[in-house]
């Protein structure tokens, strides 16, 4: 009986060093994040301006949101940017680190170059590319002293493309760690499978797409979340590079909840932004989550 | 023995220190050249008092600072005084009892009988009781001309907006822009806020911004300043400066031939040594309809616990007010002192011209005054697409801009 006792103790004591290790975490993880994301819920339902305050309006802000050119804009602008910075940024990620992984010279060298622009914080990434991409000093400046005198080459100043000079500053910066990540999944897969796969004649490519790529799933998992938090919480490199601008075509949500919270001093129109920012979030995640984490379960 | 002499000398540092001056944190969001000789002003007659001004400038206008400051009052952190566009800026921080109540000094220096016009307290009396220190009295409604602009381009000077979009491609021949407007957005709105009342006229204003009536604001007269905006935008096509003294420069140095900016820009005029009628003109009102609006700076003081800052936040509010600190500030910044009874011998020709329609009250009140901040970076919005996107009509942008006045408050 007594052995029985110390066998199986309450599960609420067991491993007692490690849950009171967590506590702090556990209590900063609903305090902050559900509470506080609670609250901006709540209060998105309010007319608040400067000051939080309880005054519910219902859906108001929620209307005047989806009727503001500028909020349609900033979602489309982050739907444009987040699918070409995710399919971009995996595809050259990967790319970059099948061919370091070919067992090439100095290849610490090339890892570090191209994980450099990783070490920069997104405003200096933001005001290095605001230069090279700006006309009158920056790439057509150079290419026309070259000789071509038409080349135009100025997407921050063109409403159609300036996202698209966002992605590449956006790229330029984030695709050394995806390369990073997926350097060490290929290196995490077994030798033996590559040499079987040679025995039995594949060509590389096929090795690559059939073989290796569905067993780094876990690294693409881990990547695709990294990338994806990354693009919805963009803001800084919007800023240093244009501030939205020219007009309002590149703006992002995270700026215009930014912007009504505190310049324009609408409390409830910022948070009725944000909220609307986690629910796309939510809708992405949770199905993926239930999928990946529910399936586990039922496996298990 | 050593140790005891560094401690001894360390007391009376420390004893010193205690027993001088205050030191008071003023915020503010005045970094041009015209600006902070301005507001040098300010530091050194506050210095004077036996306080010390411990500068808290804050670049990038307005928009940059005003999150700054209220941030660090309501978290907490509050400054011995800062800066608001007297109106409806600090109205929460006001009302949510953040802010000093000067009523008692007020009274006792006797500001009702010297601040002039009386509205400008107005604006910062709340429920009877003064929040905010008004110290100068801005206009937006005026155009600055570049006579070098004009002379390399072969025409005349302009008398009125007309005539200067008359001017335009000529100018445009010889290589200037037209039209100087910066890219932040408040210039954009200010331009088209100063068209309003040239264009459409004072009742027109009002009935857009202080009625909040949709219907006119949706009408053929606010369409007629939308024409006039979609001219100003085809002449500030090629204007690409940010800051509103990077485009004044412009037109100082003759590249550009005007630009619509309140009379802080004046300031920059005076600093680079220009001479008004001689090397630049000014047009109240555009030249149009000779009104302009009454607005301006004024400070606040949050409450302080400390009893000692709280005391030199007094000497501060009285330092500001005083004759000898107006006149010194409001020559150095362009604007019109507050006080009716202070000698302004030394005002320039373009300050007369703004006296004098403040004399005859050809006045309207300033729109941060009549909308909330929220409704400003609404319209904010709005002209920064209308000025950057040639291809919106202004028939889309007065839809647009009749929906913002329909929904203020």
């Amino acid at each position: 009986m007594a052995t029985d006792a110390s066998r199986r103790p309450n599960s609420l004591f067991r491993n007692l060093n490690a849950k009171i290790a967590s506590i702090p975490m556990i209590f900063t993880a609903l305090v902050v994040f559900v509470g506080g994301t609670i609250w901006t819920v709540v209060y998105s339902f309010t007319n608040s301006r400067l000051l939080p305050r309880l005054n519910f309006v219902g859906l108001d802000q929620y209307e005047r949101l989806w009727t503001t050119p500028r909020w349609i804009a900033s979602i489309q602008n982050l739907l444009i940017y987040g699918t070409l910075s995710l399919i971009f940024s995996l595809l050259i990620g990967f790319l970059l680190a099948a061919l370091l992984d070919q067992k090439i010279r100095f290849e610490n060298t090339f890892r570090t170059i191209i994980l450099y622009p990783f070490a920069l914080s997104f405003i200096v990434t933001g005001l290095v590319w605001q230069w090279l991409l700006n006309p009158d000093f920056g790439v057509q400046h150079f290419v026309r002293s070259l000789g071509w005198e038409t080349f135009t080459f100025n997407p921050l100043y063109d409403q159609s493309i300036v996202i698209y000079g966002i992605l590449i500053a956006g790229l330029w910066q984030g695709t050394g760690l995806v390369m990073c990540l997926m350097l060490a999944g290929l290196r995490g897969i077994d030798e033996d499978i590559w040499k079987a796969a040679r025995v039995d004649g594949i060509p590389m490519w096929k090795t690559y797409l059939f073989i290796v790529i569905p067993m780094m799933r876990p690294v693409f998992v881990t990547t695709l979340v990294i990338i994806a938090s990354g693009i919805v919480r963009i803001y800084d490199l919007v800023v240093a590079q244009t501030s939205g601008g020219p007009g309002f075509a590149s703006e992002v949500p995270a700026k215009y909840v930014y912007d009504y919270m505190f310049s324009a001093q609408n409390l409830g129109q910022g948070f009725a932004a944000s909220t609307m920012m986690l629910l796309t979030v939510m809708i992405v995640v949770v199905p993926w989550a239930y999928l990946e984490f529910g399936g586990r379960n039922k496996r298990g | 023995m050593r140790l005891r002499f560094l401690a001894a000398a360390l007391a009376s540092v420390s004893f010193t220190s205690l027993a001088s001056a205050t030191d008071l944190e003023v915020t503010h969001w005045w970094t041009s050249g015209g600006e902070a000789a301005a507001v040098a002003e300010f530091a050194k007659a506050f210095d004077a008092t036996g306080n010390k001004w411990v500068d808290g400038a804050i670049a990038g206008g307005g928009n940059t600072a005003r999150p700054v400051f209220i941030s660090r009052i309501t978290g907490g952190d509050p400054m011995g005084a800062t800066q608001f566009n007297h109106g409806r800026q600090a109205e929460e921080l006001v009302e949510a009892g953040l802010m000093r109540d000067f009523t008692e000094l007020a009274e006792k220096e006797g500001w009702k009988n010297f601040i002039r016009p009386v509205s400008l307290l107005d604006g910062c009396t709340k429920d009877g009781k003064i929040y905010c220190v008004p110290i100068n009295i801005h206009s937006w409604q005026w155009l600055w001309l570049s006579h070098k602009a004009f002379e390399d381009a072969g025409v005349p000077v302009p008398k009125n907006w007309d005539e200067f979009v008359a001017a335009a491609p000529a100018l445009e021949k010889a290589g200037k822009t037209p039209l100087a407007i910066g890219g932040q957005p408040w210039q954009r709105t200010g331009v088209f806020n100063v068209l309003i009342p040239a264009i459409a006229g004072k009742d027109v204003f009002l009935k857009v911004y202080q009625d909040k009536d949709e219907t006119v604001a949706a009408g053929p007269e606010i369409a007629k300043v939308f024409k006039a905006a979609d001219d100003a935008r085809r002449m500030a096509a090629k204007s690409n400066v940010q800051d509103w003294n990077q485009a004044t420069n412009l037109v100082i140095t003759g590249q550009a031939g005007g630009q619509i900016m309140g009379d802080w820009a004046q300031g920059e005029f005076q600093v680079a040594g220009q001479v008004a009628g001689k090397d630049y003109s000014c047009l109240p009102g555009l030249g149009v309809n000779e009104l302009i609006s009454v607005g301006g700076d004024a400070f606040y003081f949050p409450i302080m616990k400390d009893e000692a800052k709280a005391k030199a936040q007094e000497a501060l509010a009285s330092v500001m007010l005083s004759p000898a600190t107006q006149v010194a500030f409001n020559l150095k910044k362009g604007s019109v002192p507050v006080r009716g009874d202070v000698d302004l011998a030394a005002a320039n020709d373009c300050m007369k011209k703004g006296l004098d329609i403040l004399a005859k009250d050809n006045t309207i009140p300033d729109p941060p005054r009549l909308n909330t901040e929220d409704t400003n970076n609404q319209l904010n919005d709005l002209f920064v697409a209308f000025f950057a996107t040639p291809s919106m009509t202004p028939e889309e942008a007065q839809k647009r801009y009749a929906e913002i006045i329909a929904n203020a408050d």
